[in-house]
């Protein structure tokens, strides 16, 4: 026993990147294992592993812990990322909430049917541009920190890199209007965790393929 | 200048119940400003007070909170149901997530097509009675204590309560496979705030009906 957290997830991103991200830029090391089939998540069905007969799983402390926010206040809380008092919280969660749900349809997008794609995509794109950028680059702006709550690096600051890079992947120059965040991304990738968890070999995963929707559709098939 | 929490929603449940329920059950008195059209909605947009162009909004000590998951989780901390370290707060979490799921999937039902709700109610019952109820009974029964986490009253167990209450809206015998569920249910219903709570004149809202469908599709 290692004594490292161990994830339990499919070999993609889903709903696991985040805690990867989290748990990279935190520098703490990780293990994974991966599910394939449907046998193997029947078994950890079986086997009690999963509290609401699902994943993300992960193994932390003694605790088998499922449901993504709760591992990631877990984690934030106990590596020193969830602000210094219950206001600085509040503002984390508020800001990681907003990203959560940016980040949701980006999740959902390989899913959506071919002929939704497009539309999808461009609604992506939007959100991004007209919702969610701006309150952080707002932020960034009016108290003119590197980090977005309290003067110091948090999850939340995490979860807007992750984000920003995620829909880079699907709409390149979607930093073009906001100058602030441009220098955030910089700022953060330089960071030498999340410097590390972006160089290739790290546990970080590729955009999801159509391979990928295929096992996933197979692992959790009814 | 403190005030009492002011809750910005339209007058139905919605995303908004959760907080009412942990804000009564702490016992915390809060006005509601109630959208019923959808200039009530553009007038707070161009006010700029919903970080993400969305409700709920709660303002509470000097801020002006979004998004559900946040608020409920500073309430609870700042009420003191929150667990007392960081591995009950982990219990708790998890424990919420699952009832807020239960919940999610009842919310959405009165807006489904006609034709599936059949369908999406079966489903509901299914996940509630093999997926979530047994959760709760089990860690019920293996701690013999009256409360979810810690041996004390927490965000979970009021979280509980109200998942309870909204699956018996859909099933009323939903709990018959569930004698420590049935307790619990009978136990935390008469803790003193939350007996108020549930009393006709409280702040809680009726379950969506026809008419608020049709009022939240106009303003949103």
């Amino acid at each position: 026993m290692s004594g490292k957290p161990r994830l339990t997830y499919l070999n993609g991103r889903g709903r696991m990147e985040p805690i990867r991200w989290l748990l990279a830029a935190a520098g703490v090391e990780f293990e994974e294992v991966y599910l394939e089939t449907k046998e193997q998540y029947d078994k950890l069905i079986k086997d009690g592993f999963l509290l609401f007969q699902q994943v993300p799983l992960v193994e932390i402390d003694g605790m088998k812990m499922v449901q993504t926010r709760a591992i990631m206040s877990y984690i934030a809380g106990k590596y020193n990322l969830y602000g210094k008092d219950l206001k600085e919280r509040a503002l984390i969660d508020m800001y990681v909430e907003g990203i959560s749900d940016l980040m949701q349809m980006i999740l959902m997008f390989p899913f959506s049917p071919p002929d939704a794609k497009e539309k999808n995509l461009e609604s992506i794109k939007e959100r991004a541009t007209n919702r969610y950028f701006p309150v952080f680059e707002k932020v960034l702006k009016q108290h003119g920190q590197d980090f977005l709550v309290g003067n110091k690096f948090s999850w939340a600051d995490v979860q807007l890199i992750e984000a920003i890079l995620a829909v880079e992947e699907k709409v390149p120059d979607v930093l073009s209007g906001f100058p602030q965040l441009q220098v955030f991304k910089t700022k953060m990738s330089n960071m030498p965790t999340i410097k590390k968890f972006l160089q290739p070999g790290s546990p970080r995963k590729p955009p999801p393929d159509a391979h990928y929707v295929e096992t996933v559709l197979k692992v959790f098939k009814k | 200048m403190a005030g009492k929490p002011k809750l910005h929603y339209t007058k139905g449940r919605g995303k908004m119940e959760s907080i009412r329920w942990l804000l009564a059950a702490a016992g915390v008195e809060f006005e509601e400003e109630f959208i019923e059209k959808k200039e009530d909605l553009e007038k707070l947009h161009n006010d700029g007070v919903l970080l993400f162009q969305q409700v709920p909004m709660v303002e509470i000590d000097g801020m002006r909170m979004v998004q559900t998951r946040a608020i409920l989780s500073y309430i609870a901390a700042k009420y003191n149901l929150y667990g007392k370290d960081l591995k009950e707060r982990a219990w708790i979490d998890m424990y919420v997530e699952g009832t807020t799921d239960l919940m999610g999937m009842i919310m959405h039902l009165p807006f489904q097509p006609a034709d599936t709700k059949e369908k999406n109610l079966a489903l509901i019952i299914e996940r509630a009675t093999t997926r979530y109820f047994p959760v709760y009974e089990k860690a019920l029964k293996d701690h013999g204590q009256d409360y979810l986490v810690g041996n004390k009253l927490s965000w979970a167990d009021i979280h509980l309560l109200e998942a309870i209450l909204m699956a018996e809206e859909c099933k009323p015998d939903v709990l018959s496979a569930f004698p420590l569920l049935q307790a619990f249910k009978g136990r935390i219903s008469n803790i003193p705030t939350i007996k108020k709570f549930l009393q006709p004149g409280s702040q809680r809202k009726p379950p969506t009906d026809e008419k608020s469908v049709a009022v939240v599709r106009k303003i949103f």
